[in-house]
């Protein structure tokens, strides 16, 4: 199923990926509008964190056709690839900080190996970035120093300072608490109104997913099947997203529920 | 049993391919890296400065080993004066090298089989790639072109505390005179033993280097273990490795050279 959007950015025509017998993705397509923020839900396991690593360069696909800007990519085109991942950045689950890097310098890394810009630019503007993020008095720190949020922001911080068109949003909210949730995604939304980059998320959040983006999908057993507005998806009488729907709001009440009963403590400082 | 024997031989050479491709991919990589001199100057630090107590350590006793070795074996001709001799052809020929870097294996190699472990156990080398840095170039460029000055640089020191040791042990303790033991030294070392001396401890430092950085970025591929468990296990097999490689490859480049 695709969607008819003006000014795409990003194309994913029939996308397959397997692990030896298994197959994850059996011919998934999505259009990204430039500027917009879009969000692929889907039950844990359904192969959306290896949909976006197959966009982010990171796994090959089997098959399929991904077209950036109107220019298919070939697996061949070694420098096509590189120039694409240079406009890209992308925000692992478990922030893949580098760890023995101070907080300026893990925001630096990137730009110090991808750009020419002198030691006084890459400083000043790992400065700005960690400015713009409110956690430039941790400049001097070590990830491990700081708390969760302060991380998801380090690891944001590091993915916008190259000024990246399109970031990649893996499980940006996975094992946090449904507050901490709301405020991720508040700040992926408040952030990509600020930088202007495009944004494609993967979650199983529904809800704050369905507040913070544009445009959402649902991948299932390996296949798009639904794709549209949050107001279509939350509408929608198709029985795979009403499943989904009702499933999430369920685990959402039962966690609510556990987390009233024992006065359940918050997992993020 | 010939298809296992196939397969086990199919998969030694897939691995030794692999491993060139591997070394090969890191120093191509290391044209395009950006501010390599910086890594490059850690790397010598990790592997140099901070391994230098242990050699000192390693290279003393054993210049003490075998200027008492050598006094009693060569007493018994009534050859003491060629003491010095003994222990320098020992230690520049053979030794220096070969103890020099097994220690650094055991102590640079482990530390950064660990470290490219836990880099991709984390993510950081996917993170890496993802920003579109090549991660030969930036962890991998570095450290082999620090082995290949550190190491014959340690050895050469191995060898001069080696040769005080023995100095030590020959004059100080068992009463050859000095004067003896050193123009002995100067009489028997020549230039040839020196360069194949820094060439063997080169090779040594590019191999072991190589490997240990090889089982550290590609702990992911463990099939024994996961997690913590494949950082030690891939660390492990670095160390043994590179152990057992330094001394094969002591016996084919003695060898080529005798």
């Amino acid at each position: 199923m695709s969607i008819v959007v003006q000014d795409l950015l990003l194309q994913v025509e029939n996308l397959h990926k397997r692990f030896d017998d298994h197959v994850v993705l059996a011919g998934v397509g999505v259009e990204v509008a430039r500027g917009s923020v879009f969000t692929l839900l889907g039950p844990s396991g359904a192969g959306k964190s290896v949909f976006l690593k197959c966009l982010a360069d990171v796994l090959q696909p089997d098959a399929g056709r991904i077209i950036f800007e109107g220019r298919p990519l070939s697996s061949g085109d070694r420098a096509g690839r590189a120039k694409f991942r240079r406009r890209c950045s992308f925000l692992f689950q478990n922030n893949a900080l580098f760890d023995s890097l101070s907080t300026l310098e893990n925001v630096a890394l990137p730009l110090e190996q991808t750009t020419n810009l002198t030691d006084q630019e890459i400083r000043a503007r790992s400065r700005e970035a960690l400015r713009q993020l409110e956690i430039d008095d941790h400049a001097d720190r070590y990830p491990s120093q700081l708390s969760g949020g302060m991380q998801k922001r380090l690891a944001l911080a590091r993915a916008i300072v190259t000024r990246p068109e399109l970031v990649f949003f893996d499980e940006p909210t996975a094992g946090l608490d449904p507050l901490r949730r709301n405020a991720v995604f508040t700040m992926i939304a408040k952030y990509q109104r600020q930088f202007n980059f495009t944004a494609l998320i993967v979650t199983h959040d529904v809800d704050e997913a369905l507040v913070a983006s544009d445009r959402v999908a649902l991948l299932d057993q390996g296949r798009i099947c639904f794709a549209g507005t949050p107001a279509e998806f939350s509408a929608s009488p198709n029985p795979i997203v009403r499943a989904f729907r009702d499933s999430a709001e369920a685990l959402e009440s039962s966690l609510s529920a556990i987390r009233r009963a024992d006065d359940f403590p918050s997992e993020d400082s | 049993m010939l298809k296992l024997l196939g397969r086990q031989t199919l998969h030694v050479v897939s691995g030794f391919g692999d491993f060139a491709l591997f070394t090969g991919t890191s120093f191509s990589s290391a044209v395009k890296s950006r501010r390599l001199a910086r890594r490059i100057a850690r790397a010598v630090y990790e592997q140099g400065a901070l391994c230098l107590p242990v050699v000192l350590i390693v290279g003393t006793f054993t210049g003490l080993v075998l200027g008492l070795q050598g006094y009693y074996v060569l007493n018994r001709f009534d050859a003491q004066g060629l003491l010095g001799a003994l222990v320098s052809l020992s230690l520049v020929r053979e030794m220096a090298p070969v103890l020099t870097a097994l220690v650094l294996v055991g102590q640079a190699g482990s530390a950064l089989a660990a470290e490219l472990g836990i880099q991709r156990n984390s993510e950081q080398i996917v993170a890496l790639e993802t920003m579109g840095v090549s991660s030969h170039g930036y962890l991998i460029a570095p450290r082999l072109i620090a082995a290949l000055f550190v190491f014959p640089i340690q050895t050469a020191l191995f060898v001069a505390v080696g040769l005080w040791g023995g100095s030590l042990s020959g004059s100080l303790l068992l009463g050859v005179q000095p004067g003896i033991y050193w123009s002995s030294v100067e009489r028997a070392v020549e230039s040839r033993d020196v360069r194949e001396c820094f060439l063997k401890a080169a090779i040594f430092g590019l191999l072991t280097i190589s490997i240990c950085a090889y089982n550290g970025f590609n702990t992911h591929r463990c099939r024994s273990a996961t997690g913590a468990r494949a950082v030690s296990a891939s660390t492990t097999r670095a160390v043994v490795h590179s152990s057992i490689i330094v001394l094969a490859a002591d016996y084919v480049i003695t060898s080529f050279l005798v």
